[in-house]
């Protein structure tokens, strides 16, 4: 494991002692995208969360590494940890209607961090923030950046979210969910615009969503996660080619397609998920890449 | 929509104009009450004492509003009381909220042990009954300006604590607030540059019914003989004293009373009327 972020047997738990993630390993090499792949409620954004130092109130890390360009965030001190994150990453977050603050005009927002936290002139800021605003392609950024968030669609603020992350060159881009929260048209755009910028701009991306056709069309390798274990790790081909565990398969299989209209929704049987249950309590799972 | 969000308003912007009329009048009444004034506010004048207003037979020139019974005029008493119920308001309404809203903020925002401590004497306090609260700390403090304001903030940041606590609490939790963080804003840059400004529109609202309730509290001190002195003109002691003689003379009574009533409800109106003011979605 050398990628440019890997997390080693990350735990992390609730107040109350139980564990939502439990020695979770993963590994995102430079410039490429790791799919993270899992039910509601299985722990990706929480993975996402915890290598960013953004984990809700009172839910704390209790083991592990998280390597980040050759350092363990968690040695650091609560203050250089921030800087660090700050110098080389950066989030898309899941919900655009909330990401962006409703009190405050669009360009300010993309370039105070700019200016304030990272020392640029105005002047430069506010041409990056257009220049960005236009690889992302939104018409007149100029008259966007004077506008209030309430003002533009959600697909238009997911954009400058994205054109956000991307302004300070980040050498890695956590994406919680970036498309849940749009409708499928608007999806597949914004999709296609984050795996252009990323390629565009070689960043290393850490893509959480629950969506395998998503995974499949963007992702370089990715890690399926079960109850906050890892339950597989693999490159994209070998994964959609010859799925190793029970669950990938019947993730896999549940996959509705076009080609066959007649056949009928399946999900992940009672056996397999009892597996599951088994298995993540009693066996030591093994990783796969 | 341009037009929808136009109707939106209308109601409002009369309200905004009405509330402010009023504080407006107020103010240039409290300002120049030494040259609008007919008499001076505390000159006794027993020939003159129980005087109707203007419209009712038997008034006298000079007590447009009548006058009570030591013969003072109660126009003029209702003018310079309008100065002491604007500074109280004024003062103790902007204190309170400094106070208040700060505790309320880091409470809200960084949680943890800033959060237990501020949250423990929120509940203490909530526990006090606010007017004998007040009273006792002018039994301390003893009677005056100063000691009505500081009672008046004393008592009342809570309000002020409790509200912006849940707001900050709510705005921390949006995704925004992690964007900040994740960009290596320092926490209280976020605090102040990403938080603040989502909560101002309720701290606004909430500031001018403190000023509302700031004169409300300052005529109840009064109405105990606890306020200022007892031979300064305020609203409080006016009524206290119109109570008395209500059946003689309703006039001392009921104008200090529909003072107050205009001025709280005002101070509320207008606070109500601000807020989509400062809010960018109804602006």
């Amino acid at each position: 494991m050398n990628g440019y972020l890997t997390v080693k047997n990350l735990s992390v738990s609730l107040p109350n002692g139980v564990r939502i993630l439990r020695n979770v390993s993963l590994d995102v090499a430079a410039g490429q995208v790791h799919g993270l792949v899992g039910e509601s409620g299985a722990g990706k954004s929480m993975i996402g969360k915890a290598v960013l130092g953004t984990l809700p109130h009172k839910i704390e890390i209790t083991g592990g590494e998280i390597w980040m360009d050759g350092v363990d965030l968690l040695k650091l001190t609560p203050k250089e940890r921030r800087k660090k994150i700050g110098a080389i990453a950066a989030l898309i977050p899941q919900d655009p209607l909330t990401a962006l603050n409703p009190s405050k005009r669009i360009g300010p927002q993309i370039t105070s961090r700019l200016v304030e936290i990272l020392g640029w002139s105005q002047q430069n800021a506010t041409a990056r923030a257009i220049e960005l605003l236009e690889q992302v392609h939104i018409p007149d950024p100029a008259r966007v950046m004077r506008s209030y968030p309430h003002e533009l669609s959600g697909g238009m603020r997911q954009r400058i979210l994205i054109a956000s992350a991307f302004a300070a060159e980040p050498k890695l881009i956590i994406a919680d969910e970036p498309t849940t929260a749009l409708d499928v048209t608007v999806q597949k755009q914004i999709l296609k615009l984050i795996a252009h910028m990323q390629a565009r701009h070689g960043t290393a991306l850490l893509f959480v969503t629950h969506d395998l056709g998503v995974v499949s069309k963007v992702c370089d390798t990715l890690s399926v996660l079960y109850a906050g274990k890892i339950i597989e790790n693999a490159n994209m081909r070998r994964f959609f080619t010859r799925p190793i565990h029970p669950y990938s398969r019947a993730l896999l299989a549940a996959t509705p397609t076009y080609t066959n209209p007649d056949s009928l929704l399946t999900s992940v049987s009672d056996e397999i998920v009892e597996g599951l249950a088994n298995e993540i309590h009693y066996h030591d799972i093994r990783n796969t890449l | 929509m341009r037009d929808a969000r136009g109707d939106m308003r209308r109601p409002l912007g009369l309200r905004l104009w009405l509330s402010g009329g009023w504080l407006a009048l107020l103010v240039l009444g409290a300002v120049f009450a030494p040259v609008f004034a007919p008499q001076d506010p505390l000159a006794q004048d027993l020939f003159a004492s129980r005087l109707p207003p203007f419209w009712v037979e038997g008034s006298e020139a000079g007590y447009p509003l009548g006058s009570d019974s030591l013969g003072r005029d109660v126009l003029s008493r209702m003018l310079y009381g309008a100065q002491l119920a604007l500074i109280v308001a004024l003062v103790a309404g902007t204190l309170t909220c400094l106070i208040g809203a700060t505790l309320g903020l880091i409470a809200g925002y960084y949680r943890g042990w800033p959060d237990l401590i501020i949250s423990r004497f929120i509940e203490i306090w909530m526990a006090f009954p606010p007017v004998l609260f007040a009273i006792l700390l002018i039994a301390v403090l003893g009677t005056g300006l100063s000691s009505i304001i500081i009672a008046i903030v004393v008592i009342d940041w809570t309000r002020f604590a409790r509200v912006i606590r849940a707001e900050a609490m709510g705005e921390s939790a949006m995704d925004y607030v992690a964007s900040a963080q994740v960009s290596g804003r320092p926490r209280f840059s976020t605090m102040l540059k990403e938080i603040l400004p989502n909560v101002v529109p309720t701290i606004v609202v909430l500031l001018t019914l403190e000023m509302g309730i700031a004169v409300i509290v300052e005529a109840i001190l009064s109405f105990v003989n606890l306020s200022i002195s007892t031979d300064s003109p305020t609203w409080g002691s006016m009524i206290s004293e119109g109570r008395t003689s209500v059946h003689q003379a309703w006039w001392v009574l009921i104008f200090p009373l529909f003072a107050l009533f205009l001025t709280v409800l005002s101070f509320s109106q207008l606070g109500e009327g601000l807020k989509d003011r400062f809010d960018p979605v109804l602006r």
